[in-house]
């Protein structure tokens, strides 16, 4: 079971002084201290785990912000950021003794600018919210996590997140221009902007993905695209796992970049189909849908290619869509995956490992095997192109040590994806859930390179601690540097 | 000056755990190409990483390939070609703006710099394509971050970190980049005639249309006259070129659409695949389409700020790319000191690179954009946390990083 940071006596004793320091800095509504109103922050979409924070406050301006993160560094208090909550690696999950800083307010997009192709955004903007603000022109914001409706912007960019159009589109860090970023000790930066290649360290690089941990996003430029013409799809059913897997990598191979590709394995199939009845293929063992985007006549020439190579793959089942309206019930199944394996079990927690997509047939076996070992059911959706894995694992939490058979089995698949070549994480994170499994993929040294880059930002581990790092190492410490002058030989290597 | 010329990653580690225990300074080298970009240095040894190449491990269906840093970028696309891929970021080579042999860069320096095409506007720059390392930094600590698959966000994002610090932080041992499915067809429109800012409209009306433009650039009369591809050089005024690229049906369909959104009054033509390829490695390697000698920028901005950037600068040869969001503009030696500032002050937000100049006068003026208080203060602290003695390429981006 996972171990917080144990929470600083000192710091809960001056709760009521800290409560009032905050209201003068966030005034109104923006300060929470009665249980009742914390409660709803207890958890992120990580549900497992809960911890009622200290203290919510709901700032609105970048000043409050600023004054917030000033007076915490001052005061030595631990900050937690949070979005909408929709995490799935507990990345805001509060700290007992920590202020917790909601960015909701944080709501209004700043700035339409087509003539340069970008929106300027507060960071409690939705990600579906900024293709509604420029839906009407004909854009759109290309990385679409299914959680687009509730998960913000500022979120997103503390995740880099995915969808199912990355291979394509990219992730957050690629449709990212530039954000306004308030430093634990209060100091406001902006990093990028309007302009495409930033030039100096790519900071904007490292603060996208870094889960809260090196600052608060304020303001967000992102990139805006042009809607494609047309999007067609094809729902292909295949006898096994390999084939749909070699379906992927031959539609690759052959040079098409498909919006999306997603796969289901059977349980997953038959759950959404359950769920959603879009006629998905019951027989099938693994189920893919294929979407193109684009020009029209770039889209039914390669739809016509992705249905041969998927009958040269063996396919049992075929339809490729005709109209707008068969190819969002093509969607239909998987867009409710996570809900439809909600009502064939009681709790479940979804993983994501990325795995070379070769051994994606490897990988399901021997997940199967881990599976029956822990005694639990598992569903797969993929997003197949890049290889990026959700594995729901369905358990009972009111049954007796189903919560930590669960954990346990959700470590073993994804210390299985490291083994065959893959990565811990490819779009929720690592925040609490994987973090103590960091070491199945970096050594002592790795991590401490990584852990260097939150001393240059926050050297003194107030912004977001106990996430993504197994151990909390002081700045001073990692600081030193362990070679001494004349220790080291002079090197025996090649020299002119 | 000694070099230190390690054969593997292991005596990589010694030479720069050695350096840094004794706080010696090291000029970090590939295949020498770039050595004129950055700020004059003072280094006491050259670290000359050109040895370690090869160990090319590529994996066509899974769109990744990784190799020791020192690869020859000439290998790795000649490689990518015989599966029909490519490396999306088009990287340039700009070894024959420094005076060296074309083609005899790497591709860790490619991606030390930061380096990106005409394709950027579509698929992003050297970092988007960065997914892992292996590097010794300044401590003399071997580390890795990232991965070898194309999605992951485990840990810090460490590639971004790394593309674009020219060698400051940690010096690679292997890198892994993405790669893609090259398109079978390249075809460009061109229109004549065109004013900088009425070419920037253009320009911003195909990338914001449906057509998925991979390629917009703006060349001015005089630059057009300085191309290799008739078409241009005979336009006998300024061209913009709108690239699109994909299947054979799909560029021609894309093309047509494409040539009746042009104003009407400016002349048109295209370019099939040879042609079209030709032109947009003019626009890619530059040194074809700007005069020899003089001192270079390159000048990364909002693409409504570009006109209004040479229009303040008159005397210069210019060209865009990025449909406007990026200015490669000539400007005489001795007049940069004085009109550094001009062109700062007017290219708004965003970052000028002294790309190519006389090394007096990389001493004299800001090679990269200064930078703001906060940012600077960051900055400073990441040099301080990989790099602590500041041995590796000592003030080649700013002073003390
Ligand atoms: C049903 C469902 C489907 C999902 N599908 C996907 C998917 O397809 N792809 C995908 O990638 N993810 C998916 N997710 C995960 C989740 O939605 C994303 O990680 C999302 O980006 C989180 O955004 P949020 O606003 O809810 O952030 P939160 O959960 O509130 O916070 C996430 C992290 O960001 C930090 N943070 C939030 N705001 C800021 C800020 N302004 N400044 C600094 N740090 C900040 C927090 O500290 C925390 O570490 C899904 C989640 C659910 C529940």
């Amino acid at each position: 079971m996972l171990a917080m940071p144990p929470p600083d006596r000192a710091i809960l004793d001056r709760r009521a002084a800290i409560v009032d320091a905050l209201r003068a800095i966030v005034p109104g509504d923006g300060v929470i201290d009665s249980e009742i109103g914390r409660r709803p922050y207890e958890c992120d979409g990580l549900n497992i785990y809960r911890a009622l924070p200290m203290v919510v406050v709901l700032p609105s301006t970048v000043e409050q912000v600023a004054a917030v993160l000033a007076y915490c560094h001052a005061e030595g208090i631990k900050v937690v950021p949070r979005g909408a909550g929709t995490g799935l690696s507990g990345g805001a999950l509060p700290l007992e003794d920590g202020v917790l800083l909601g960015m909701a307010k944080f709501n209004k997009v700043l700035e339409i600018d087509y003539a340069n192709r970008c929106a300027r955004v507060q960071p409690g903007v939705t990600n579906l919210g900024i293709t509604n603000a420029v839906a009407h022109a004909g854009f759109y914001y290309a990385p679409d996590p299914s959680s687009q409706i509730a998960c913000t912007i500022g979120g997103n960019v503390a995740e880099n997140s995915g969808g199912v159009h990355c291979l394509k589109y990219g992730l957050t860090t690629n449709n990212v221009l530039g954000v306004e970023l308030v430093t634990m000790d209060g100091r406001i930066v902006r990093l990028g902007g309007k302009h495409m290649d930033s030039g100096g360290y790519d900071l904007l690089g490292i603060v996208v993905g870094s889960e809260g941990l090196l600052g608060v996003v304020t303001e967000v430029t992102v990139r805006i695209l042009r809607k494609p013409q047309t999007a067609r799809g094809a729902l292909v059913g295949f006898p096994t796992v390999e084939d749909g897997g070699n379906c992927v990598a031959q539609i690759i191979a052959e040079g098409i970049i498909p919006g999306g590709i997603e796969m289901m394995d059977k349980p997953a199939i038959h759950a959404a189909e359950a769920f959603a009845k879009a006629g998905y293929p019951l027989d099938a063992e693994s189920l893919l849908i294929v979407e193109l985007d684009g020009p029209q006549a770039e889209v039914d020439e390669l739809i016509a290619a992705v249905g041969r190579i998927a009958k040269e793959n063996n396919a049992t089942s075929l339809r490729i869509s005709e109209s707008e309206e068969e190819r969002v019930r093509f969607w239909a199944g998987r867009k409710s995956a996570f809900p439809a394996v909600g009502r064939i079990s009681p709790d479940y927690v979804c993983m994501d490992g990325t795995v070379p997509r070769k051994k994606l047939a490897e990988v399901l076996t021997r997940m199967n095997e881990l599976s029956a070992k822990h005694g639990l059911r598992v569903a797969n959706v993929f997003h197949a192109g890049d290889g990026n894995l959700h594995p729901l694992i369905l358990f009972d939490a009111n049954k007796e040590g189903e919560l930590a058979a669960a954990e346990a089995l959700g470590a073993d698949i994804l210390r299985l994806c490291v083994d065959v070549g893959g990565v811990l994480t490819g779009e929720h994170g690592v925040g609490v859930e994987k973090r103590d499994l960091m070491p199945a993929m970096f050594d002592a040294t790795d991590l401490a390179h990584q852990q260097r880059l939150k001393c240059a930002f926050d050297p003194q581990g107030l912004l977001n601690p106990g996430k993504v790092f197994p151990q909390l190492h002081r700045c001073a410490e990692m600081g030193k540097m362990h070679v001494q002058r004349g220790s080291v030989p002079f090197p025996e290597l090649p020299r002119f | 000056m000694e070099v230190f010329k390690p054969a593997n990653a292991a005596q990589l580690k010694d030479a720069l755990a050695w350096s840094a225990a004794e706080g010696q300074t090291l000029a970090v080298r590939g295949l020498g190409t770039k050595t004129g970009l950055g700020r004059p240095m003072a280094a006491a040894r050259v670290l000359d990483t050109s040895a370690l190449k090869g160990g090319i491990d590529y994996q066509p269906e899974e769109l990744v390939l990784t190799c020791a840093a020192a690869t020859p970028l000439r290998d790795i696309l000649l490689l990518l070609e015989q599966r029909a891929q490519m490396l999306a970021f088009e990287p340039p080579d700009l070894a024959p703006l420094y005076g060296h042999e074309p083609g005899t860069g790497t591709l860790a320096g490619a991606l030390a710099a930061n380096l990106g095409g005409p394709r950027r506007v579509k698929m992003g720059a050297a970092r988007d394509h960065f997914l892992g390392f292996s590097a010794v930094s300044g401590r003399g600590e071997a580390f890795k971050a990232g991965g070898k698959v194309v999605k992951n966000v485990t840990g810090y994002d460490l590639p971004k970190l790394m593309a674009g610090s020219m060698g400051t932080l940690a010096v690679f041992d292997t890198v892994t980049v993405k790669v893609m499915p090259a398109p079978a067809k390249s075809r460009t429109v061109l229109a004549f005639g065109l004013e900088p800012a009425a070419a920037v409209a253009v320009l911003a009306d195909a990338l914001n249309s449906p057509w998925e433009v991979s390629g917009a650039a703006y060349l001015p009369a005089a630059t057009a006259a300085r191309s290799g591809v008739d078409l241009a050089r005979g336009a006998g005024g300024s061209v913009t070129a709108i690239r699109v690229e994909g299947t054979a049906v799909s560029v021609a369909a894309r093309c047509e659409a494409l040539r009746k959104a042009l104003p009407a009054s400016a002349g048109q033509e295209e370019l099939h695949t040879m042609r079209s390829r030709k032109l947009w490695e003019e626009i890619r390697d530059v040194r074809a389409l700007l005069p020899d000698g003089s001192a270079l920028w390159r000048v990364s901005l909002a693409a409504t700020q570009s006109s209004a950037l040479v229009a303040a600068l008159p005397e210069c040869a210019y060209f865009f790319d990025w449909g406007g969001g990026l200015v490669w503009l000539a400007m005489d030696e001795a007049a940069v000191p004085a009109r550094a500032g001009v062109l700062r002050a007017a290219m708004g937000e965003g970052h000028a690179t002294l790309i190519r100049a006389a090394e007096a006068t990389r001493a004299r003026v800001p090679v990269f954009e200064p930078m703001l208080p906060g940012v600077a203060a960051l900055t400073r602290g990441v040099k301080a946390q990989f790099d602590p003695r500041g041995i590796l390429n000592p003030g080649r981006m700013y002073e003390g990083v």
